[in-house]
Order: C-alpha cells, then structure tokens, then sequence
C-alpha cells in the first residue's frame, strides 16, 4: 500500500512541457525529500498532488483512507514555498482549517495552542500576522496545515531563504509530526544537505522527470545516475 | 448590497476556465456602465417606468421605488467594478492556501472577500458617496414630489432655482454632514482592519 502513489503524470504551460511522465509512490509514514534544481517542476508536481493543479495526463492515488482530491484539504496538507498569511492573528490562521471543520471552540483552543507551541509561536498568538518574520509566518503556515492531522502533508521548500535558526525549528517540527501522527511526508528541496537531513528516501527531479529514487544513504553516497552523482555533489548548477 | 457578490463572483469566475466569453462580456457591461452618465440611467429607468413603458403598469414612476431602482443601476456597476479590483488583488498563493485547508465554493468567497475588506469598504464608501449626491437621475425618475421623492439633492436644486441661497446652503450643510458620518464610520471600520 502507498500513500502517494503518482502515475504518469505529465503536465505543460503553453508549450514548456514541465512534467513527462512522473512515477512516483511515497510509502506511508515516510518522509520522502524531492530534489531538484530550479525551474525542474517540483513545485508544480507538488500543486498536481495537492489538488490546487489539474495534471494533462496521468493520475494521483492515495492509499488507506485518503481521499486526496476527493475532499481537498482534509487528508493532504500543503505548505507553499512562500509564506501566504492571512490577514488576521496568528491564533485565527492557524484555526481557519478547524472552524471550516466546524470544531468546538475549546477544542480549537486547545489544538491551536498545542500546534503553536510546537513551532514555538506559543507567544505570537495574539499577533497579527502580518507582523510576524518570514520565518515566524512559515512556522505558522506550517502549524496551519499540521494542525488539521492530514495523513500526508507535502511540504514546498518551506525553509528556503530562512536562518539557520529557523530551519532547525522547522526540521525539528517537521520530523516530530512524522513521528507523532504517522503521516507521510513530501517535501521539496533544492538543498542536498536538508534532504539528507529530514529525509528517508529521496528523489531528483530533472527536465519533467524523476531521474533517481532510493534511500538517503544509497543516493548520497552510490547515486546511480551521473547526473544525480553531479547534483550531490554540488558539481550542477542551480 | 448586492453588488459585493458581483464584483466577487466576476473576480472568482476569472479563474475557472471555459466560462471566459460570458465572464468578458460581464467585465465589458460592468465597466461601460460604470462611465455613463447617471442622466442616462434616469432616463433609462424612465422610460421604463413611465406610462406607455414596458414597466408601466407597476407605477413606480415619481416613487421612491422607481428612485432606488435609477440608483441600484448607477451605483451597481461601481461598487461591482471596484469590489472586482479589489478581490482579483487578492494574491493567489493565499487563494491556494484556503484551498489547501479545504474553504470550496462560498467558504472560499467569503475568506477571498474578508482577505480583500479593506477594498470592498472602499467599494462601498465610492458607491454609497455616488448615491447620495446625485441628482439627475433621481430628479427625473422621482419626480422631486414634497414629502415623497424629494431628497436632499433634489431640494438644493429646488430652493437654488427659487433664489433660497440660505436654504440650499443648509441642506448642503446637512448632506456633508451625513456623508462625513458614514464616511467616517466606514474609514475607522478600514483603519481597524489595517491594524
Ligand atoms: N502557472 C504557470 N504558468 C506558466 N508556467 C508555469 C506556471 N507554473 C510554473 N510554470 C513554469 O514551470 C516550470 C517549473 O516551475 P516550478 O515552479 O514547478 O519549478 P520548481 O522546481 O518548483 O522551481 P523552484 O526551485 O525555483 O521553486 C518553470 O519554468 C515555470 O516557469
Ligand atoms: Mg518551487
């Protein structure tokens, strides 16, 4: 059984043919890294997965319970590249998914703050969003999504362009959620050492297509393909 | 208000495919009717509405109703056009993120439109101003009747062409006053929204 199971997914804007045939299927309860230089089409695979983006060709299946597009939102989280905050307070974006869900107030309360306190924004709740750091926002993007338990939570370079301080936090935050619900993670990356970090297998994605998948160890150490062998060690551009 | 949901589902419609020729069409009727001249919507309603017009039979001509039916035409295409402008700024990345924590259909339009409030109270100060000055329209379609259809407007022109410069003056002391209120009331609800 495979959580995220990716078949033959192609996608093109205009004529740029971003994705050709993707393959991919995530196991439950793994975190699995996508790499992948700039412009590769991560994000877009990502969007196609999360529902937001309608691939040309191919399919997307989740296993066991999740019903993926079916009822967006509820079983597949998604935090984006950039921070997209809502314009109200901490406290009202991180509960904006459980009011839609129409959960009990003291519920909210109490999920809410268990979710801040994981990102360490215990002490941002009343703040309003806007006035938060960027990596104030992403954590709360982050506790936005985690909040609602999905199954599988795809994670779009969520520490790009952030301090190393931050990024610890959110890694930290990102294998605690792994580790606590079971659930599958994707994130996207285009740096080698987080996904070796944070990861337990890994993927490159290159031109539209998946070159190389295998465990952390065997694809940093014994990559197979050359080109996965440049990309580790900083020998391609991006 | 009615023409919030307007702007709104134009701006939302804008994304879903397929629809494009009738979402240009509504895009092209909403801002040409958001430059004609108000006279021109008074004497629209007031053909319809006079005797011999297709909507005679109701009566409404030298009514209230018939005056709030020239105004709902004028104002309508304004508060649509900017609610429109205001909503279609709303970025897609925060779109997505309601659509990731699963807002669908109204849901979704209620978070773009409270995402994008400070616009829409833009949209109804624009249009709430243009309703209580104007004139033209409703001297025509209302008939500026004593104790009926005269509005404040209306009153100014009158006592002006009966050389009451003191009572045209107040009344125009009393419509500023009414319209620094409202704005005042709708610029804090906007101030608060900022903070
Ligand atoms: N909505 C769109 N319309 C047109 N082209 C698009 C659209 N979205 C993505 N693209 C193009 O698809 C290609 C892949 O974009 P994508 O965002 O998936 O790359 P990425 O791997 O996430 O890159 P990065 O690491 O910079 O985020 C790019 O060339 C981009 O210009
Ligand atoms: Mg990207």
């Amino acid at each position: 059984m495979t959580a995220v199971d990716v078949k033959g997914v192609c996608k093109a804007f205009g004529d740029r043919r971003v994705l050709d045939g993707i393959e991919l299927a995530v196991e439950p309860g793994e975190i699995f890294a996508l790499l992948g230089p700039s412009g590769s089409g991560k994000t877009t695979l990502l969007r196609i997965v999360a529902g937001l983006e309608s691939a040309d060709e191919g399919s997307v299946s989740f296993g066991d319970g999740v019903s993926g597009n079916g009822i967006p939102g509820r079983d597949v989280g998604f935090v984006m590249q950039r921070p997209a905050a809502f314009r109200r307070t901490v406290f009202e974006n991180v509960a904006y998914g459980l009011r839609l869900r129409e959960v009990p107030e003291e519920k909210i309360d109490r999920q809410v703050a268990t979710a801040l306190d994981r990102v360490g924004l215990a002490a941002a709740r009343d703040a309003k969003a806007w006035t938060l750091s960027a990596g104030e926002a992403q954590r709360m993007c982050f506790a936005r999504a985690a909040v609602l338990e999905p199954r599988v939570l795809l994670l779009d370079e969520v520490t790009a362009n952030l301090d190393p301080t931050n990024v610890a936090l959110l890694e930290a935050a990102i294998r605690g959620y792994n580790a606590l619900v079971g659930a599958t993670v994707l994130i996207v990356t285009h740096n080698p050492f987080q996904a070796r970090r944070v990861g337990q297998r890994a993927g490159l994605l290159l031109d539209g297509k998946l070159i190389e998948v295998s465990d952390v160890r065997a694809f940093f150490e014994s990559p197979k393909d050359a080109r996965t062998r440049a990309f580790v060690r900083g020998e391609m551009p991006y | 208000m009615p023409r919030i949901p307007i702007g709104t589902l134009l701006a939302l419609r804008e994304e879903a495919k397929g629809r494009r020729a009738t979402l240009t069409l509504a895009k092209a009727i909403v801002f040409t009717l958001y430059g004609m001249p108000p006279v021109l919507a008074g004497l629209l309603v007031y053909l319809l509405l006079s005797t011999s017009g297709p909507l005679g039979i109701l009566g409404w001509l030298y009514t209230p109703v018939g005056m709030v039916l020239a105004q709902v035409l004028i104002v309508t295409p304004i508060v649509a056009g900017v609610t429109y402008s205001a909503v279609s700024s709303v970025g897609r990345d925060v779109k997505d993120a309601a659509r990731s924590l699963g807002a669908r259909g109204w849901a979704l339009a209620a978070t773009v439109i409270e995402e994008a409030r400070l616009g829409v109270l833009t949209a109804i100060m624009v249009g709430f101003g243009r309703a209580i000055s104007e004139v033209g329209a409703v001297l025509i379609v209302g008939g500026n009747i004593r104790g009926s259809t005269r509005v404040l407007t209306t009153a100014i022109v009158l006592e002006t062409s009966r050389g009451n410069f003191t009572e045209a003056v107040a009344l125009g002391g009393i419509l500023l006053g009414i319209g620094f209120v409202i704005f005042l009331f709708l610029y804090r609800t906007q101030q608060q929204g900022h903070r």
